[in-house]
């Protein structure tokens, strides 16, 4: 086990939770209007709105996910929070202000405003539903990783305390209550945040990543062998045993051989040097055939699955030091883009008893190639298919912000088109301020040996625990409200999209606004339930991976219908539910064709009929197409939509 | 169940000039990371460039984030100018 409960993180947990359900019910007598439950009255402080809005959208994907990729493949990890920001720009620039001008509850009432039309209220909230249930599941899935460690519960157990905790959150008080939780989680988050990365730069790099003396580093031994004149491996350290058939079967073959050192069985990893070979010390996980798992050999509560991450050479100015010292956040980063650091690479061999072993292996990699590009995206001598890849991501991040419903309503909730536009301009500011902070957390858990190869979302939890453990239960109490907060803004929507836009607006059923409140919570209590029942399907999914697709539905179902709306008066309320269905039948499409869910189909991904797994760059153009041509073929046959 | 505003707004005939700024301070931004983009798929190596005692992709990355900020601030500046003079 790399981490073990922590009295202090549960008993942090369990006070944060209570005092959010108490806050939930006592905002909860002062909310009795729709206005109150959908919008929390429009009357929220614009940087209460600012900091809430951070607190929706730094969701369990930037904390843990984004650090967690910055720690295992540097660069590529902060190429999401740079994606991420600059959909910020599209939201402030061209979608605050029309948004807070047109809509009132949803963002479907937004679209609607011009043309009160039965198709685009069906729709966008079908549109609404399927992009944050997209956004639930990895939220949901984040839950049960996170229950894991801290409270040493089952997944399944972590996803239903906290569908339990934000149903209760959102069904109590809605909207209101979900922008104080959001305000206090984007609040903390920031600040322990900045703590956290002020204990990396005073504490600097060390060849020798002992977490300021208080844990040994893990030796990772590498043997030199030769080959006799027999065929066998002769090895440096005689108190290891090589086979002798070393040089075939599964392992042999992939660059592996198996040592044995005192009845003890360990991998490592051929490489050639001047003299014959060096072999290097590996870590690995053993699947049996009956589905069981060892780590190194053992079963996880044993330690022998060591946390990794440390710098094999470290340079100041091209000269080698042991370490730093304290140092600024530009000589940090220097210091690493000079040094060399040890990631990890990983391959999984077959066994003979049919199961199967994943092999992590040492991957000496310069700074200069971990600060930029290219450790997990394939960008260099990239095929085609890589740089659609590629780019397809980076649109879906940069026009996935602006289409997100639980980021939407955000903007319903302050009094005025200014406040809406300097709620955003505070969100810029922390949200940007916060991803800074992901690059320095990221390399701070690939420096200071913490990292789970296992499972890299506990990466900036785990360097925090590094610095102590009241350190690691506050950030992991913040973890959790990261997934309360992102998962109450979701289900406040999509209650939103049931209640408002499919209740109230298509099937027009007549409701007071008494009623309208109750449909929401209702609406709320079942979105839950689903949330959950997803959440536990899914566990194991990885979480960046489907927020990802979050974003490429979002942007290309909403985003095209909004700005068209916004800025081309020939559109048409037949052209917008036209885009938004293209959209989504064309997203939803190629998701379900990709490689990457054929590999979860159990097939092999080159059998896959699409051959990327970014849909966005074909996924947008279509639904904008498809919003011009039946907007213009519709020209006629449509009323004059109403000017506001 | 009507669509209007959750609360009252009044005219804003600063609407217009918003409006545009935001278009063009958009276009602006939205160039920018274009080619920072396009730098990664075309020439990732390039992004090892050392800049400032940094690789360039350290250094862009941070400039688009500085630079959203930056035009986050202009723009409410501007936006905040015109309302004052022109919603009086």
């Amino acid at each position: 086990m790399i981490y073990t409960q922590s009295p202090l993180a549960i008993a942090l947990f369990v006070a944060f939770v209570l005092f959010v359900l108490g806050l939930s019910f006592y905002l909860a007598r002062r909310t009795t209007s729709s206005e109150g439950y959908y919008a929390a009255g429009g009357n929220i402080h614009w940087f209460v709105n600012g900091i809430a809005f951070a607190g929706d959208y730094l969701s369990a994907a930037s904390f843990l996910g984004i650090c967690g990729m910055i720690a295992t493949a540097g660069y590529d990890g902060f190429l999401y929070s740079i994606g991420y920001l600059a959909g910020w720009m599209v939201a402030l620039f061209l979608v605050a202000e029309p948004m807070k001008r047109l809509g009132k509850y949803t963002f479907t009432d937004a679209l609607d405003s011009k043309f009160n039309s039965k198709g685009i209220q069906l729709a966008a909230a079908i549109s609404t539903l399927i992009v944050s249930i997209f956004y639930l599941i990895p939220q949901m899935v984040g839950a049960g990783v996170l229950v894991q460690p801290l409270l040493g519960l089952p997944h399944y157990v972590g996803v239903i305390i906290v569908g339990i905790v934000v149903t209760l959150i959102v069904a109590t008080a809605g909207m209101a209550s979900t922008t104080y939780v959001q305000f206090m989680k984007g609040g903390l988050l920031l600040i322990c945040s900045t703590i956290l990365v002020i204990g990396i730069l005073g504490r600097g790099l060390s060849t020798d990543p002992n977490q300021g003396d208080t844990k040994p580093y893990h030796d990772f031994q590498t043997i030199t062998a030769s080959v006799a004149g027999d065929g066998s491996l002769l090895l440096s350290d005689a108190s290891y045993s090589a086979p002798a058939d070393w040089q075939s079967g599964h392992y042999g073959e992939a660059g592996f051989v198996k040592l044995t050192k005192e009845g003890v069985e360990t991998i490592w990893q051929f490489k050639p040097s001047a003299t014959g070979f060096n072999l290097e010390e590996t870590l690995f996980v053993t699947t049996l055939a009956d589905g069981t798992k060892l780590f190194n050999g053992g079963s996880k509560e044993e330690g022998k699955f060591f946390p990794v991450g440390h710098i094999k050479e470290l340079k100041i100015d091209g000269v080698e030091v042991a370490e730093t010292g304290a140092v600024g956040p530009l000589a940090f980063l220097k210091a690493v883009k000079e040094s060399t650091v040890v990631l990890w690479g990983k391959q999984y061999v077959k066994n003979d008893d049919g199961g199967k072993t994943l092999i992590y292996y040492q991957k000496p990699t310069t700074g200069t190639r971990i600060l930029r590009p290219g450790l997990k995206f394939k960008v260099d001598n990239a095929s085609g298919t890589d740089k659609f890849n590629f780019i397809s991501l980076m649109l879906a991040l940069f026009c996935g912000t602006a289409a997100l419903p639980h980021i939407l309503i955000r903007y319903y909730t302050v009094p005025s088109q200014a406040a809406a536009r300097k709620s955003t301009l505070v969100a810029i500011a922390s949200i940007g301020f916060f991803y800074v902070l992901t690059l320095f957390m990221g390399i701070g858990a690939m420096t200071n040996g913490v990292i789970n190869l296992t499972d890299n979302n506990m990466s900036a939890p785990l360097v925090a625990l590094s610095f102590g453990v009241i350190l690691f239960s506050i950030i992991s109490s913040i973890a959790f409200a990261t997934v309360l907060g992102t998962v109450s803004g979701l289900i406040v929507a999509a209650s939103g999209a049931v209640a408002h836009d499919l209740m109230s607006n298509f099937l027009g059923i007549k409701m007071t606004d008494g009623g309208m409140v109750m449909a929401g919570k209702m609406s709320a209590v079942v979105v839950g339930i689903i949330a959950i029942y997803l959440g536990i399907v899914f566990e194991g999914m990885n979480v960046s991976f489907l927020v990802g697709w979050a974003f490429a539905v979002a942007a290309s179902a909403n985003l095209p219908a909004i700005l068209m709306l916004l800025f081309w008066k020939k559109t048409t309320a037949p052209g917008i539910t036209a885009s938004i269905l293209v959209g989504l039948v064309s997203v939803l499409g190629l998701i379900l064709l990709s490689p990457d869910m054929w590999v979860r189909y159990g097939l092999l991904p080159q059998d896959a009929p699409v051959a990327f797994n970014s849909p966005a760059l074909i996924s947008v153009p279509l639904s904008f197409i498809a919003l011009v041509v039946v907007s213009l073929m519709t020209q006629n046959s449509m009323p004059a939509p109403v000017e506001d | 169940m009507g669509h209007g505003p959750a609360v009252k707004l009044g005219k804003d005939y600063a609407s217009s000039y918003k409006t545009t700024l935001g278009i063009r301070m958009f276009i602006v931004y939205t160039i920018v990371y274009a080619i920072f983009v396009g730098i990664n798929s075309v020439n990732p190596a390039m992004m090892e460039t050392i800049v400032l005692g940094q690789t360039l992709a350290v250094v862009y990355g941070f400039g688009l984030i500085f630079l959203a900020f930056v035009m986050a601030i202009v723009y409410n500046h501007f936006c905040t100018a015109a309302e004052a003079r022109m919603n009086k």
